[in-house]
């Protein structure tokens, strides 16, 4: 593969990329991660040099499919365990910051 | 140190209490933890009921199972319901599991003890143990180098000799690795072998769960107990695991041994580690194996394939962690929720993660998906035909599991010199095929005379561990590698 064609991030485009994943990440940190992320994808571009005409791509490595199972009841999870484990509750829900208003 | 076998054969038998068993047990985590920092949590008090109850049903004449009174540590990405199960992440650090993972309660039912959690690397992405967010684990051999990861308290704890066996998971290596690292052994079975059902998700079709023992015939044991469908992972094979004792002793007279090329090249690995499988490869042929010379060409593109199917695959599984049923939360700043997601991740996250999603999120992302994501399950599809061809003249595969011994601390900053760590590993992953390491010896002593062990990796067919582990035993039974760090 030549130089040219190597596949560069730069800091606009991790900007993007973490906006995309729901990651706040600190302006001060994108010059690193930009060389990180860069330094990774040159290596993955090595895939670029095979020949994979007509090579059905591979999901799974299990030659299985969903199967279903019988309908059988079980006991569900405790709800005081669950809760237990939400940052913010009120009586029996999840709190959560209010949601009313946005993308509007 | 005894064995699981060893352990469950004299509880059930009534020549020793459960009860001993654990407290000696917790003397030794005790006593040989405080310098390496495996455990990251140990359970004694839940521990100790646990044996009391195993040793009332012996002395009511019950059989508590064939792992009775077997301590069992467990990596902190496998869900059980004692202390909590962190993943090695700020985002996880207070949760507590409502439910047991399907192989912890598998274990259970057999009469296995779960004594304690150990660290790893963050949601299991590393491969030396030091992206834990809760401290450094040291190598059990030379406490100035890593354990191998992700799953290094596991293997630290059963190559010090703390616990007879530990459970991991393996996503590209990080069962086989850290055992190599650790002079034990550690088992990656067949993908589909084991059920996934909590244990916490990186790579939804690379991921396995798999046992750290000291001897292969252990391993065994607590994969016949562990494996077989599971109604709660629809991912789980339909395949009994049955029996699947190895062969022993005369194992290898006519064993096909594989050498794949690639992983011997000039200045490949360590001298060290190059000798070691080289020495085994003649003593092999001397003791009646077949040596097969094998062409593995896609061996070192393992890795380009597999940082795009991991990272793409635990961009959409870490999605889950967003702040709001469990978990960290950001504090709120009236931002929105939106922002609130986001301060949420980058504050629960270490930088690896992040690294990772991001890295995930750009492979899938529109523009990019054919060039990437789809063109790795292209070649992941060559890669396993390129098995499939070698598993038609060889019955198992045979190589180093790492390319070098435990490195120092530190010693890797650089995340692409980490990723090649697993160059030999991450196929078997890719492929979905079964995996061990076994002990087989140590490097060069250095300045302070510390040997760190070299491990050796057979690979075998899909649902093959019965050959795979048959040929592991055969081989460990060969090599006779019993010593521990320091003795």
């Amino acid at each position: 593969m030549s130089e040219d064609q190597r596949e560069v991030l730069d800091e606009a485009a991790v900007r993007k990329v973490a906006r995309l994943a729901r990651l706040a990440v600190e302006e001060e940190d994108l010059p690193r991660y930009a060389e990180q992320l860069s330094s990774i994808l040159d290596h993955i571009r090595r895939i670029s040099d095979l020949d994979v005409e007509g090579v059905e791509p591979l999901a799974h490595p299990l030659p299985q499919h969903t199967r279903l199972d019988d309908d059988v009841p079980v006991e569900g999870m405790p709800v005081e365990a669950l809760l237990g484990n939400a940052p913010a509750v009120e009586g029996d829900f999840i709190a959560v910051p209010k949601v009313l208003g946005e993308g509007s | 140190m005894e064995t699981c076998i060893e352990i469950a054969r004299a509880v059930r038998e009534g020549s020793r209490t459960a009860r001993s068993v654990v407290e000696e047990t917790l003397e030794r985590i005790e006593r040989l933890d405080a310098g390496l920092g495996a455990f990251r949590e140990v359970h004694a008090e839940e521990a100790r009921a646990a044996a009391d109850a195993i040793d009332e049903r012996v002395a009511r004449g019950e059989d508590p199972g064939r792992l009775a009174g077997v301590p069992i540590a467990i990596k902190d990405n496998i869900a059980a319901v004692e202390g909590t199960t962190t993943c090695g992440s700020r985002m996880l650090e207070n949760y507590r599991s409502p439910f047991d993972a399907t192989v912890v309660e598998r274990l259970r039912s057999e009469g296995a003890i779960p004594i304690g959690r150990t660290n790893c690397d963050e949601f299991a992405m590393g491969s030396s143990t030091e992206t834990c967010a809760f401290g450094t684990v040291r190598n059990p051999w030379d406490p100035t180098r890593v354990p191998g990861g992700s799953s290094g308290g596991s293997a630290a704890a059963v190559g010090a000799g703390m616990v007879p066996a530990a459970l991991g998971s393996d996503t590209g290596g990080s069962i086989r690795q850290p055992a190599s690292f650790c002079g034990c052994v550690g088992l990656k079975p067949t993908y589909g072998r084991v059920s996934r059902y909590g244990l916490v998700a990186f790579g939804s079709s690379l991921d396995q769960i798999g046992p750290f023992t000291r001897t292969v015939s252990d391993a065994t044991l607590l994969l016949e107990v562990m494996g077989g469908r599971d109604r709660r992972d629809s991912t789980s094979a339909d395949r009994e695991v049955g029996e699947v004792v190895p062969p022993t002793g005369s194992g290898l007279a006519g064993l096909r041994v594989g050498m794949p090329a690639q992983y011997l090249q000039e200045g490949a690995n360590e001298p060290a580690v190059q000798s070691c499988v080289e020495t085994l490869r003649e003593r092999l042929r001397e003791a009646g194996a077949t040596i097969v010379d094998i062409d593995l060409p896609l061996t070192e593109t393992g890795i380009s394939t597999y940082y795009v199917i991991a990272p793409a695959e635990a961009s959409s599984n870490l999605a889950r962690f967003d702040g709001i049923r469990y978990g960290h939360r950001a504090a709120d700043d009236g931002a929105g929720l939106e922002a609130l997601y986001a301060r949420t991740r980058a504050e629960g996250f270490g930088p690896e993660v992040q690294r990772r999603i991001m890295l995930g999120t750009y492979v899938l992302s529109s523009g990019y998906y054919d060039a990437y994501y789809k063109r790795a399950l292209q070649v992941r599809r060559l890669i396993k035909e390129e098995f499939d061809r070698a598993f038609e003249v060889c019955d198992v595969l045979m190589g180093p599991t790492s390319p070098f011994t435990a490195f120092e601390l530190g010693g890797r900053p650089d995340p692409m010199s980490m990723y090649l760590c697993d160059v030999y590993t991450v196929n078997a992953n890719i492929a979905g095929i079964c995996g061990v390491s076994i002990p087989a010896g140590l490097d060069e002593p250095d300045a302070e005379g510390r040997r760190r062990p070299v491990g050796i990796h057979l690979q075998g067919r899909a649902f093959d561990e019965a050959g795979l582990l048959g040929a592991a035993a055969a081989i460990e039974e060969l090599v006779g590698f019993e010593s521990l760090p320091g003795s």
